[in-house]
């Protein structure tokens, strides 16, 4: 069978990938897409601990997927309510570059 | 090594590139189809570790609702970014250089656990107990507030994003 640790490294690996993507891409909505590749890390992570939890104590184990399924709906409202904002500032100033963003300034 | 690590090393190879092409492709178009790729190989993952509900779910929310919301919104602000543009900031190579040491720092805090390279055997019959799950969200001893408030709190977002992106006639003038 698979080891643990290949899960947890393959996570970690999303997980910084997503975070490069966040720092470093200018459309708001590819920060978006990279946003779900960090929350599909962190998936992966509460997935392989729920197998092994339940490896360890004999029995299936309900909370680490309880969490498993908060991460999912969170993420829903996450990018439901973040298109419509990208989407409510594109008809404002026809960009959804981050960079040109400013409608706080004044 | 067994079959199923051939196909979990095989899964996650195609899952990271196509995260990669993800935050590197210039074409926002294509970085949205990577991404379906990518969620569909986080979904075969979940399959390797007898999560098949969560692999189910992942590809419905995921792949069948998320990524076409994103698909979406890219065809409704399309000509801001050109496809000649880069789609990254300039010193890029300085996130790109956080995420490595990050990735490192993980790697390395992670392998001092002792039961780091502990194998996941297969679970026994009915490995994810389904029933129990559905009967712990509703149960008053279990889960049955973060189920309530979680069910309000997408209701919510959908209201709110829908009030957010909605048209206003006293500003379209």
């Amino acid at each position: 069978m698979i080891p643990l640790s290949w899960y947890l490294i393959a996570a970690a690996a999303l997980f910084c990938i997503g975070l490069f993507g966040v720092l470093s891409r200018k459309n708001a909505v590819s920060i978006l897409m990279s946003i779900e590749l960090m929350l599909n890390a962190v998936n992966i992570n509460l997935v392989a601990f729920w197998h092994y939890h339940s490896q360890i104590q004999g029995v299936s184990q309900v909370a680490p997927q309880v969490f498993v399924a908060m991460v999912f709906i969170i993420a829903a409202a996450e990018v439901a309510v973040g298109l419509a904002l990208i989407i409510s500032a594109y008809k404002r100033r026809e960009t959804s570059v981050v960079d040109e963003m400013t409608l706080l300034k004044g | 090594m067994s079959g199923l690590q051939v196909v979990f090393l095989i899964v996650a190879i195609v899952t990271l590139f196509s995260g990669l092409m993800v935050v590197a492709s210039r074409k926002m178009m294509h970085s949205a189809l990577w991404l379906i790729l990518s969620l569909l190989g986080v979904a075969i993952l979940f399959g390797t570790l007898q999560a098949g509900f969560f692999a189910i779910v992942q590809i419905l929310v995921y792949i069948g609702a998320i990524s076409i919301l994103i698909i979406f919104t890219l065809m409704l602000t399309r000509r801001v970014m050109d496809d000649d543009h880069p789609g990254v900031i300039k010193g890029w190579w300085l996130p790109a250089l956080m995420a490595v040491i990050l990735f490192g720092l993980l790697a390395g805090f992670m392998a001092t656990w002792d039961n780091f390279q502990a194998m996941l055997n297969e679970l026994p019959a009915n490995p994810e107990n389904l029933a129990g799950f559905g009967a712990a969200l509703v149960d008053p001893a279990g889960y049955v507030i973060p189920f309530e408030v979680a069910s309000v709190l997408l209701l919510a977002a959908l209201v709110g994003a829908i009030y957010i992106a909605a048209e206003r006639k006293e500003k379209a003038g």
